[in-house]
């Protein structure tokens, strides 16, 4: 029976890593920019919560309201103001970039903040639990976080396959070239998507924050966690992100099953044998030349 | 009286190559020109041009009276230039029916919807649900055409239609223009290949290596006017 809880935990643990991911996964997807200050931007949207529930008195989910339209226009400001211009000089400007946002980011939240380890109170929700079975213990916070990652991957999925602007991200990910000259502006197109990726991963930084303590550098973890979950699912498949952040959470509690110091190391010999037994992730997208 | 497209005293170069010299076209609207000339004589930078994708050293693009010049091709796609680019360029990834949706991006009013469109070419009607990149050559290039026509263009600039394609598909692609023409569209026709051309178009331009070496009306030229033209025969007699 402990096998099938760490199992559970572990799909739950994904629900968040799977939150975290779905942002990087939709600009990897849409224009191919790996965006390292994606787990830096998670850590901000943790701290500008917890600074909006110190001087205003908000309640935590109330600071989602706040946290992730501003983010969403700061991912729009990001991609027109710095990443369009990058692109032009290749793909490896953006990365050098979102590399430098990411340690800006870090080293200001220190100046602000200090290293202490920070945490957003949720009350009772944070140990609140019930019991599905005899051995069986779910936290009602990792299924929220679960239900979450699965509704925002779901909406942008339908957003993608169904509107207007979704198809023109589709077809700019064919063919940028074809598509403007169906009129699409890419410029303003990058912006949305990068809109869309930053305010999830908004949200998914502030679930981070009532799940964990975070400080100033944590976003390092969360990269390699989002990116880990991006790889195993496929690169540009959001379904395969969903999957891999699955997959990831149960690689690290049934291997602190094992041995409660080896749960993250599980989870990147998992990451290292998908790299090598099937390196285009468990559900690649399929688009044909 | 304006003419719907004046293209006039274009220089376009790619780095040191120039590979247009100060060349003029000028389209009235319902005309349809086709533009000929070999491998390199400068079509399709003529059409990169008049649809936004190249930028000229010199000279000036108009639409209906407009200088257009600055403007960037997604920009020209509302003022109602479409381009079917060489190598037909299809979405991949996406079915026939999205990639005319796609098309349709720029909400520009006028006679071609979903259904018009596959009254044009029956043939999309029944691969609306396939991927575009598993279509053939030719069912890749009807579908091309009608991703243009999607977006209501008072100019439909096609490149290179009938290349790669088997004569036949050529000559169904060449039987649905009528069809195209007859809504008040008009056509700038990129050919090297001249059997359907000739019959299609009201004139002819012949450019050779930048240059422009003839115009004429369709029903007036020979075709050994239009192959001295397409070789620089003449120019060498001269």
């Amino acid at each position: 029976m402990e096998w099938v809880n760490a199992v559970v935990q572990g799909l739950f643990l994904g629900g968040s890593y799977a939150l975290l991911a779905c942002g990087l996964s939709l600009m990897f997807g849409v224009m191919k920019i790996v965006n390292l200050a994606h787990g830096a931007l998670a850590v901000v949207a943790a701290y500008l919560a917890l600074s909006l529930i110190e001087h205003t008195g908000m309640p935590a989910f109330a600071t989602l309201l706040v946290v992730v339209p501003v983010f969403a226009v700061v991912g729009y400001a990001m991609q027109r103001g710095l990443l369009n211009r990058a692109l032009k000089f290749g793909e490896l400007s953006p990365l050098l970039v979102t590399f430098g946002l990411a340690v800006i980011i870090a080293n200001g939240l220190q100046q602000l903040w200090s290293a202490d380890s920070q945490a957003i109170k949720i009350g009772a929700l944070s140990t609140a639990s019930f019991q599905p079975g005899a051995d069986l213990s779910v936290g009602l916070f990792p299924l929220l976080t679960l239900v979450v990652a699965v509704v925002v991957i779901s909406a942008i999925q339908l957003f993608l396959a169904r509107t207007r602007t979704g198809r023109a991200m589709r077809a700019t990910r064919d063919d940028g070239d074809a598509a403007r000259l169906m009129g699409i502006d890419d410029r303003h197109l990058y912006g949305v998507a990068a809109a869309i990726a930053v305010a999830t991963v908004a949200l998914a930084g502030v679930f981070l924050g009532m799940s964990t303590q975070f400080t100033p550098t944590y976003g390092d973890l969360v990269l390699i966690f989002a990116f880990e979950a991006v790889i195993i699912g496929g690169l540009g498949s959001l379904w395969g992100t969903l999957l891999g952040g699955l997959v990831l959470g149960i690689a690290q509690t049934v291997g602190a099953q094992l041995n409660p110091a080896d749960g993250i190391l599980a989870g990147h010999l998992v990451f290292l044998a998908i790299l090598l037994l099937k390196p285009s992730g468990l559900f690649p997208k399929a688009v044909p030349a | 009286m304006t003419h719907l497209l004046e293209v006039e005293g274009a220089d376009v170069l790619y780095g040191e190559f120039q590979a247009l010299h100060a060349v003029d076209v000028r389209l009235t609207e319902g005309e349809t020109l086709a533009v000929i000339g070999a491998n390199g004589a400068g079509k399709s930078t003529l059409l990169k041009l008049i649809a936004g994708a190249m930028r000229p050293r010199s000279g000036v693009v108009r639409l209906d009276g407009a200088d257009v010049t600055a403007l960037p091709e997604y920009a020209r796609v509302r003022s109602g230039i479409a381009l079917t680019p060489e190598g037909r360029r299809i979405f991949g990834s996406m079915t026939v029916e999205e990639n005319l949706l796609v098309g349709a991006h720029s909400k520009r009013p006028g006679p071609w919807d979903l259904a018009s469109v596959y009254e044009a070419f029956p043939i999309l009607a029944e691969l609306k649900g396939r991927r575009g990149g598993v279509l053939s050559g030719g069912q890749q290039q009807a579908a091309a055409i009608a991703r243009a026509l999607m977006s209501n263009p008072r100019l439909l600039l096609l490149d290179e239609v009938s290349l790669g394609l088997a004569p036949v598909v050529i000559a169904d692609i060449y039987a649905a223009l009528p069809r195209i023409t007859a809504k008040g569209t008009t056509a700038l026709i990129v050919e090297q290949d001249l059997s359907q051309v000739l019959k299609a178009a009201d004139r002819v331009q012949c450019l050779l290596e930048g240059r422009t070496v003839l115009e004429a009306s369709a029903a007036d030229v020979t075709r050994d006017q239009v192959a001295a033209a397409y070789f620089g025969l003449e120019r060498k007699a001269s």
